[in-house]
């Protein structure tokens, strides 16, 4: 998940999203998670493509740039702000708490030396947390990037965090 | 025609098959025929288990014993102790803690639970939810058919609203009775929209269904169609659902393929089609005027009610949204008659619940038994009892705006009209069963936190009611609480629910009604003496001192 903000990688984008989830309003949150997807966050570059490219009065498709980023505020799977190459979501709701979701988080807090929304200087690790992943059976759950990790425990927070370059 | 009794799945994903899946089948085979247990048992592989260090996967049907990683050379033991006598084999068990990666299905299923009474999950890790054609072969697409053969979409109606299902997503609005509203709406241009954000945390039997047994979604919202006179559908799936999404559209285009989807279906006048939309991160999408608003391509901001969706929804035509769980029950319906479906469950709440369980018990999982069974008979039965030293101290049932049960209420049925009266929500069907060493302040400040982060901010009595109410929980649980503080967060609850806007700010009050109601002495005694009872809350500095 390389973060490209050159323009012509972001027209590409924009354009093969577009083409994927068509150009009506209803395909704004799909073209935006797209363009999330590769970039790891939605650039301003890439809000005022899409605008450009979907906004289009003669079809009654009416948008403005301010819309398109009030959706990627609002959307907690959109992000406005650029990203580690890998992002860590960790469920904090009580289900994964009462089995010992907290002690999971004070780990990776730890060491990454990482806060809620921070990412390393390196640019290697973002951290957040995350509401209900709906893996509740196999609390703590933890999300990497697409990985999902269940029943971890503090001592193979190590181990987890060894896949990835 | 020999009935099959057991049904061995072997996981066969590239991985798997490194690893010897392709000698495991070949084996099983040979020691079934060993046994002379062949025609009893049928073999078949599954793959999209991705991410396990427990392959190869041996799973064995109907007590959804799961094996792994099982290595060629087992493969005889396994079939002479468990298919031939019937034994569980212990050793070669997969170890519920190792379970990582897409495989947290296959969790619901481990073990083997009694007297489950599965409808909407009957065929959910079953059937190759890949293919349409085990689908078929299960009953798939029958009711469908006998819809648009045999009955008039007045009678269709009729039957769900005499089988007296109500919606599952939470609320209990009898499902037959929404059909009928949207049908009699004005409007040629009507929708089908079923709720698959299942966001309630706690809850993931929409997953499960989803993910195992796809095309049941797509049947019953066909016959939903028909009913209300629809002919475009949506499903709306939370976006963190990635497996079941994939899966949802295999099953799409495969229902197109064969003719359950398009023009003419069954040679009929009836068309429909369904187009999936993925969310991207929003509880409140859940609620259904949000998931409208956002399957427009807005953010999920609730709408003001009335007018209902049934008369103005998608793009402002009529709309009947239904849960997951609510559709998976009505081919079944269909098929069975409203009669039987009326002999399941209670009498006020026919059918079967879909439970989720977790907490500090020996299983967490899926369950499908009868409306009304208690908390008890879910803890000592299917959980397996709580976890050795643990005693029951609370359950939280419906997810994060369900209400806070302590032990004294266990035997409460639970339907929807017994738990009204001990007004108790069902909610969602998750039940969160917490022990002795579970911190009641710490608890609700976890789920205040949830309804803060998630509250939309459109209406100012939820946006700045979770906030507040937040703040005055976490002071309770440094120790630095007011005991006066206790009236302003009953306040507080009390305004959230007369003016928010949606059932968010609305039933978010709920965990603070119920830890004031049951536990006030633990609260208290944060206040008075800056301690934690149960030693789970970290108090400020200055109080230890005192």
């Amino acid at each position: 998940m390389t973060v490209q903000t050159i323009d012509h990688d972001v027209v590409s984008v924009v354009q093969a999203a577009i083409e994927k989830h068509g150009k009506n309003r209803d395909a704004m949150i799909p073209v935006l998670s797209e363009i999330n997807h590769v970039f790891g966050y939605v650039p301003r570059e890439a809000i005022r493509e899409v605008r450009k490219q979907l906004h289009d009065p003669a079809r009654q498709v009416h948008i403005a740039e301010s819309q398109l980023y009030t959706l990627t505020s609002f959307y907690d799977m959109l992000s406005t702000k650029p990203r580690g190459r890998h992002v860590i979501k960790f469920c904090e709701n009580a289900p994964c708490h009462v089995v010992g979701g907290k002690a999971i988080w004070d780990g990776l807090r730890e060491k990454l030396s990482l806060e809620n929304g921070e990412t390393t200087p390196d640019n290697k690790w973002t951290l957040v947390t995350t509401s209900c992943l709906g893996l509740c059976s196999v609390g703590p759950v933890l999300l990497i990037d697409d990985d999902m990790y269940g029943n971890v425990t503090p001592e193979q927070i190590s181990e987890i965090l060894e896949h990835y370059e | 025609m020999i009935k099959k009794r057991a049904m061995v799945l072997v996981s066969n994903d590239p991985e798997s098959i490194r690893l010897g899946a392709n000698e495991i089948v070949q084996h099983l085979n040979e020691a079934l025929v060993t046994y002379g247990i062949q025609d009893e048992v049928d073999v078949s592989t599954v793959s999209d288990i991705n991410h396990s260090n427990i392959l190869p996967l041996v799973v064995v049907y109907p007590e959804a014993v799961v094996y792994g990683p099982v290595k060629a050379s087992d493969v005889r033991y396994l079939v002479e102790e468990h298919l031939y006598k019937g034994r569980v084999v212990d050793d070669l068990l997969a170890p519920p803690k190792m379970l990582t990666g897409q495989i947290g299905w296959l969790r619901g299923h481990k073990g083997y639970n009694p007297a489950e009474h599965r409808i909407v999950l009957e065929r959910a890790g079953r059937i190759d939810p890949d293919n349409i054609e085990e689908y078929i072969t299960a009953n798939g697409y029958e009711a469908l058919g006998k819809v648009l053969s045999e009955m008039t979409p007045e009678s269709v109606i009729e039957v769900v609203e005499k089988s007296g299902l109500q919606g599952r997503g939470g609320a209990g609005f009898p499902t037959g009775r929404k059909w009928k509203f949207v049908r009699a709406a004005q409007g040629s241009k009507k929708y089908i929209v079923c709720n698959a954000d299942e966001s309630e945390p706690g809850t993931f039997k929409d997953r499960i269904v989803l993910e195992g047994d796809p095309h049941v979604i797509i049947e019953s919202m066909a016959i939903a169609a028909y009913a209300i006179g629809a002919d475009e559908g949506y499903i709306y799936i939370r976006g963190e659902y990635g497996l079941a999404y994939r899966r949802l559209e295999k099953a799409i285009l495969q229902a197109r393929e064969f003719g359950f989807l398009g023009k003419n279906i069954f040679g009929t006048e009836f068309n429909f089609d369904i187009h999936i939309h993925a969310g991207a991160g929003a509880y409140v999408c859940g609620e259904e005027t949000a998931l409208l608003e956002s399957l427009e391509g807005k953010r999920g901001e609730p709408r003001s009610r009335p007018p209902y969706p049934v008369t103005k929804g998608l793009w402002n035509k009529p709309t009947s949204v239904n849960n997951v769980e609510t559709l998976a029950n009505i081919p079944a319906i269909i098929r069975n008659g409203a009669e039987w479906y009326r002999s399941i469950g209670t009498p006020s709440s026919p059918g079967t619940k879909v439970y989720t369980i977790m907490g500090n018990v020996n299983f967490s999982g899926v369950i499908e038994v009868p409306m009304g069974v208690t908390l008890r008979e879910v803890i000592n039965i299917y959980a397996k009892g709580m976890k050795p030293g643990s005693t029951l101290k609370l359950a939280q049932t419906g997810g994060s705006s369900g209400s806070i049960i302590p032990a004294v209420l266990q035997d409460t049925p639970m339907d929807f009209e017994s738990f009204r009266k001990a007004g108790v929500s069902l909610g969602s069907g998750a039940l969160l069963i917490c022990d002795q060493n579970t911190c009641i302040v710490d608890l609700v400040k976890v789920l205040l936190q949830f309804f803060r982060f998630e509250s939309c901010g459109k209406c100012t009595p939820c946006r700045v009611g979770t906030q507040r109410s937040y703040e005055i929980v976490d002071r309770i649980s440094k120790g630095q609480g007011k005991l006066e503080e206790l009236d302003t967060l009953l306040e507080l609850a009390a305004e959230m629910e007369r003016a928010s806007n949606c059932g968010l700010g609305q039933t978010a009050t709920v965990p603070i009604r119920d830890m004031l109601k049951h536990f006030r002495t633990e609260v208290e005694a944060h206040i008075r003496s800056g301690s934690c009872p149960t030693g789970v809350c970290e108090m400020a500095q200055e109080v230890e001192k005192i």
